[in-house]
């Protein structure tokens, strides 16, 4: 199989899509002329012209809204948005029309549109770049949140969310863009709502998604050497959730530690603790434990940015105190 | 016109009786806006509308009976009790529906213009607003997109006045809202919303213009509501006197007069209009007071499509 970075995974899927359906358009800031800010859609202007590939204003809102009306009229867009945290000016359209479009119609209207956005620190981009705020569009009943990992999960979870018959917000880790993995040369999709164990363990379970599942991984692997031996969880999508891949682990360890990027209060790894406590608790050896993002504003000096987000050092004492 | 206004007193009626819950934002009054621009587009066109939508949906010839029941929050409604008197939504029609959210509508109106524009299908959307949405960020955002793509949109402004209790010349530092579309290179045009036949004239001179893909047009028909806000108003921002002088020029009577005049309409002939109107709103009355309510097992239902 083929390595390659979840940049080129993301291309390779984009240009097939527009390749394979007509209906499928990109629109976006600088994803044309520019290349994109994260150069996911370089050379996409010169191959698929300016009526597929839409530089837009800087006008986040009416840039989802644009893509959520093609949605209604029969297209099949994607819109990129350079960081989730621009995604919040565009908050009115996600929230109120593209999550509620089809219940409010009565089933009427449905919006299959993708919007992809940039996610994550670690990158001294600072407080308004750097945050990880999917949780909070995967609180919205009517979304669909995907949270790739690796370069394979990006490819097949992209994929099954351009053939979605819903809004699907795809977040994308900044640290991931470059990192490489295998990816099949024929077509596959990933369902969403299916977790990936991505290692084996009986002691405690880590559940991770996007760039924490590798944090997980590397804690896991440091405590191997303290003997510990831990089942990582990778959630691939927080909306719809597989939560039994979560708590069938759990049942067997006993143990679980949740990691994420984003700030700790009110965050999505509380809902999870919440489901597991719910469904395993009786299998529970020690409270669940979460690794989660400073509640502070992303912070610039290096030092404190790093101080600001969840380590695999945090990750391993969170288990060692288990014991 | 005369349906839109029966149907909406009728709707008072029923909400001051307890069948109608929520807000109820009544049209009765901008009537002429509604008919005069909706007789200017074809079926396969699209519609956009904002919370004050049963006359657009009436106008656009979506059943009275489904839109009564959908205010009374029945299973038989256009959005199955789901969206209620704000959102309005019959596909079928091409109305794609009533927005609550001041101005977050018109993007959807470029996608859907964009979505035409990409699939060739001639369709042109007609995408009404008010006078309040003219100072939220996705009008000029939308404006701007519109411009640039070139997209086949009508944007209509129902300057009423009053974004709900607000004076426009309160909050808009340029008042004549038809002239901020000059900001994006829109034509733009200003036109009496109590006249039904110079909004379809005004209208129709839009719609060529986005038809023959010269880009979008924006119109300003200036207008009044008779009553409130919605049915909570108590209406101390305004004087009865003003209402009165309004009342005066009334888009129906106006219209019935000038047609009277010209020999079109006479006396028996606008008897059986009102009868048959009568007629219409009460069976539609009759068709939500005798629908089911929702199935409870269907409250997740439409979530997601599947």
């Amino acid at each position: 199989m083929p390595e390659i970075t979840t940049r080129e995974a993301l291309r390779q899927t984009l240009r097939e899509e527009l390749q394979r359906d007509e209906r499928v358009i990109i629109m976006g800031e600088d994803i044309g002329a520019y290349g994109g800010s994260y150069g996911v859609t370089r050379g996409f202007l010169e191959e698929f012209g300016e009526e597929r590939v839409r530089d837009t204003p800087i006008s986040e809102s009416v840039v989802v809204g644009c893509g959520i009306g093609a949605a209604m009229g029969g297209l099949r867009p994607v819109v990129e948005l350079m960081t989730i945290n621009f995604s919040f000016l565009a908050f009115d359209q996600i929230i109120n029309n593209a999550s509620k479009l089809h219940y409010m119609s009565g089933g009427q209207i449905n919006v299959p549109l993708v919007i992809r956005m940039a996610s994550g620190g670690g990158s001294q981009l600072s407080s308004q770049h750097s945050h990880s705020l999917e949780g909070w569009y995967a609180h919205v009943p009517g979304l669909k949140v995907v949270v790739p990992s690796t370069p394979y999960d990006a490819k097949g979870l992209l994929k099954s969310a351009l053939r979605d018959e819903n809004a699907v917000i795809f977040v994308e880790h900044i640290a991931l863009y470059s990192l490489k993995g295998e990816v099949p040369e024929e077509e596959y999709l990933i369902p969403f709502g299916q977790a990936d164990v991505c290692r084996q363990g009986e002691d405690v379970t880590i559940v991770g998604y996007s760039g924490s599942v590798h944090q997980a991984i590397r804690a896991a692997g440091m405590l191997a050497e303290a003997e510990v031996e831990a089942e990582v969880i990778n959630l691939r999508t927080l909306r719809p959730l597989d939560i039994d891949t979560v708590v069938g682990s759990v049942r067997k360890t006993g143990r679980a530690i949740v990691v994420e990027d984003d700030w700790r209060f009110g965050g999505f790894a509380g809902e999870i603790v919440s489901l597991i406590q719910e469904q395993a608790f009786d299998y529970l050896d020690a409270p669940v434990a979460r690794v989660c993002g400073a509640d502070v504003p992303m912070p610039y000096a290096k030092a404190l940015e790093m101080a600001a987000l969840p380590s695999e050092q945090q990750i391993v004492q969170a288990a060692l105190a288990m014991r | 016109m005369m349906l839109v206004r029966r149907f909406e007193e009728k709707a008072a009626e029923m909400y001051a009786r307890g069948r109608i819950g929520g807000f109820l934002h009544l049209y009765i009054g901008q009537e002429a806006v509604a008919v005069g621009a909706i007789a200017c587009v074809g079926p396969e066109d699209y519609i956009v509308s904002h919370y004050r939508d049963h006359g657009h949906a009436l106008a656009r010839g979506v059943e009275p009976g489904p839109i009564m029941a959908e205010l009374f929050g029945k299973s038989t409604g256009v959005s199955k009790g789901r969206g209620g008197s704000m959102h309005l939504f019959d596909v079928s029609k091409n109305f794609m529906g009533g927005y609550a959210i001041v101005g977050g509508h018109l993007p959807l109106a470029c996608g859907l213009a964009l979505a035409s524009k990409h699939l060739r299908n001639g369709r042109i959307v007609l995408c009404f607003l008010g006078d309040g949405a003219v100072n939220q960020g996705e009008f000029h955002e939308s404006l701007n997109l519109a411009g640039v793509w070139r997209l086949p949109v009508v944007f209509l402004c129902e300057n009423n006045l009053y974004g709900m209790g607000t004076n426009v010349r309160r909050v808009s530092a340029e008042p004549e809202i038809y002239k901020r579309a000059c900001a994006y290179n829109l034509p733009s045009e200003q036109a009496d919303g109590m006249d039904v036949l110079a909004v379809r004239k005004a209208v129709q001179k839009a719609v060529q213009h986005v038809r023959e893909g010269k880009g979008p047009y924006f119109l300003e028909a200036v207008t009044y509501r008779f009553r409130g806000h919605s049915m909570a108003d108590p209406e101390l921002y305004r004087s009865k006197e003003e209402v009165q002088q309004w009342k005066g020029r009334d888009p129906i009577s106006r219209f019935q007069r000038e047609l009277e005049e010209r020999g079109i309409l006479d006396k028996g002939t606008l008897e059986k209009l009102e009868n048959e109107v009568e007629k219409t709103v009460r069976e539609a009355q009759r068709f939500a007071e005798e629908s089911p309510d929702p199935d409870l097992a269907s409250l997740h239902q439409h979530v997601y499509k599947e």
